[in-house]
């Protein structure tokens, strides 16, 4: 059995299987530019969302994704490019008249008015009258399980609970798409970790295509469909949870998401990622086809579940191993300082390209 | 305390020492004499009606001030704003009559593209005027403050819900930078009630305020005691006023 890199995320869901409905795009950018002054922001992106997709953009802080949800929202304005929703051209279209809707990073709740107030707030804009409107702000309530809290005021409800309410006031207008700009940002990691699992089930329920930004690799893989990751303002790689983590197009890619070990033998690029390596004690002999090389260990990090190994080969690089722990607590660190042999096949190995 | 004590003597009419026995005589005058009941009247009137105008003034020019203007306009404004209460309130004052005097600013440039004169001077309503614009800066700051403290992300929210610009101000802002009126209210409308100076440069013969009242009966009249009784009025007011501001929310606001 091949060690497994799991400590980190216990409560994983299983990823969907390739959308059955037909793809239509939801939203389609074509390169999207904005700067603020001098400070490129958002360069030449080109996107397509599909409909009932959930769909995330991933990348460090800086690097546009929250400018690129805030120019599908309507709040900037693109310097160059085209934004089209539903194969409508919204791109001078003002928010108010946009098909969007969006859970804010700090929910942007109206503290001076009740939940229910809140949530029907953009039901009340558009006119729907009072009974509609009461009828679907319960059935929102009852969607993020706040039902028979319609009364309080953002304020004397948790984090987690405002952060609920902030999802159905965007939800209970079904908009075309749902734009979430890292919605659990705020909340612990336990909660969090709940939150992944339930905004998931609740975009699968309505059916509203999500475009979801957070800079945490792990909530992206959980959630996605799709994932773009961005980096300097541009996009560096989309595709599908596996395809990104497998098969990362860039260094940064490569980087950003898991650990990754890039090393360069004969001229070639290539990422190993640390659940694919295989530690071989003295005297054993490796599997037939694998390639094996020569190292020390540096340091043995225990994470919970596994350890992570610290190796520093002879030819000079350091890669990092997971495995899980299955002896006896604490006795991996008896491993530091002892040479060791890794493992691995060429095929769980990915080429970069030479281009970035 | 001693103003409160003072209220329940009397004073001897005919030495008009003050007489330390307790009694009401001087509420019960308040309350009998149809002329204190007018001058009282118009002091809260024209006090109420100036804190409207400063906030009805105020509102638009904060928001401007707050949410719209760049920063360097933003500092002009708070200069022109702050700038006028460095001169003296008497100086301010006197430049009104300047203006409103029937040969005044006013009245000349009425005449001057050859419309009526408006002979406002020396009445309530050049009162109406002076006062609003002597308060003016006390409403705006407050209002100011509580206006920069709602989060951009909230107008936001509201357009991202299909709410236009005038939409969510009225249904976000306002309500949000309500606390704000009323934390600027407690001045103007104090202010205004407490005042004695204004109504003697710039109102007219019907133009007494309690304030004019109360330092007549300690100047002229001498009689202590009712001055102190009908100060008393002003302060209830004020008490009761303060009470409904903090219902309101607006020491949170301050």
């Amino acid at each position: 059995m091949s060690p497994k890199m799991g400590a980190e995320d216990p409560l994983k869901v299983p990823s969907p299987g390739p959308l059955d409905k037909p793809e239509k795009p939801a939203l389609r950018l074509r390169s999207v530019s904005k700067n603020y002054g001098s400070v490129v922001a958002v360069a030449g992106v080109d996107l397509l969302v599909n409909e009932g997709e959930f769909f995330t953009l991933l990348g460090p802080s800086g690097s546009g994704k929250t400018t690129l949800l805030r120019l599908i929202a309507g709040f900037e304005r693109p310097d160059a490019g085209r934004i089209e929703l539903g194969g409508r051209d919204i791109t001078s279209v003002p928010p108010h008249l946009r098909d969007t809707n969006t859970v804010f990073q700090d929910y942007a709740l109206f503290p001076h008015m009740s939940v229910a107030d809140n949530i029907g707030y953009g039901l009340r804009v558009k006119g729907v009258s009072r009974q509609a409107r009461e009828k679907r702000v319960q059935r929102a309530l009852a969607m993020v399980r706040l039902a028979g809290l319609g009364h309080r005021r953002p304020n004397q409800l948790s984090g987690g609970q405002r952060q609920r309410v902030a999802l159905a006031r965007a939800v209970v207008n079904e908009p075309e798409v749902l734009l979430l700009d890292e919605p659990l940002g705020a909340l612990d990691l336990k909660l969090r970790q709940e939150m992944q699992i339930e905004l998931k089930q609740i975009q699968q329920r309505v059916g509203i295509t999500f475009v979801y930004v957070t800079h945490d690799q792990e909530e992206a893989l959980t959630m996605s469909d799709r994932l773009a990751v961005m980096a300097n303002g541009q996009i560096e790689q989309i595709g599908s949870p596996v395809e990104v983590y497998e098969r990362p197009a860039t260094e940064f890619v490569a980087g950003f998401i898991g650990i990754s070990n890039v090393l360069l033998r004969n001229g070639v690029r290539f990422v190993v990622r640390p659940e694919k390596i295989q530690m071989v004690a003295e005297g054993e002999h490796a599997p037939a086809g694998m390639t094996v090389e020569n190292g020390q260990v540096v340091e043995v990090i225990y994470v919970g579940m596994s350890s992570r190994y610290v190796v520093r080969l002879d030819r000079g690089e350091q890669l990092v191993a997971v495995r899980q722990n299955m002896d006896a607590v604490g006795d991996a660190r008896k491993f530091e300082g002892r040479p060791v042999r890794l493992a691995w096949t060429p095929d769980d190995t990915y080429v970069l390209d030479n281009g970035r | 305390m001693t103003l409160l004590i003072t209220a329940f003597w009397a004073i001897d009419p005919f030495t008009t020492q003050i007489v330390q026995v307790w009694n009401t005589d001087n509420f019960q005058r308040i309350l009998n004499e149809p002329a204190y009941h007018s001058i009282i009247t118009r002091t809260v009137v024209m006090a109420a009606l100036v804190t409207v105008t400063d906030a009805v003034l105020a509102f638009p020019f904060a928001y401007f001030m707050a949410r719209v203007a760049s920063r360097r306009v933003q500092t002009l404004l708070f200069a022109a704003v702050l700038l006028p209460l460095w001169a003296s309130y008497l100086a301010r004052v006197y430049a009104w009559i300047l203006i409103l005097n029937h040969s005044g600013l006013l009245n000349w440039s009425l005449q001057s593209i050859g419309l009526p004169a408006a002979n406002i001077g020396y009445t309530n309503v050049a009162m109406w005027v002076v006062f609003s614009y002597i308060w003016l800066p006390f409403m705006i700051i407050p209002t100011y403050a509580a206006l920069e403290r709602v989060p951009e992300s909230l107008l936001e929210a509201a357009a991202d819900l299909g709410a236009r610009r005038w939409r969510a101000v009225r249904d976000v802002v306002l309500p949000l930078a309500l606390p704000g009126v009323v934390a600027g209210s407690i001045f103007t409308f104090s202010l205004t009630l407490g005042d004695y100076i204004t109504p003697i440069l710039v109102g007219g013969a019907g133009s007494s305020f309690i304030g004019n009242v109360v330092y007549a009966n300690v100047g002229i009249a001498n009689n202590i005691p009712f001055a102190a009784a009908l100060a008393i009025v002003p302060v209830a007011i004020m008490a009761v006023y303060l009470l409904i501001a903090q219902r309101l929310g607006a020491f949170e606001a301050l």
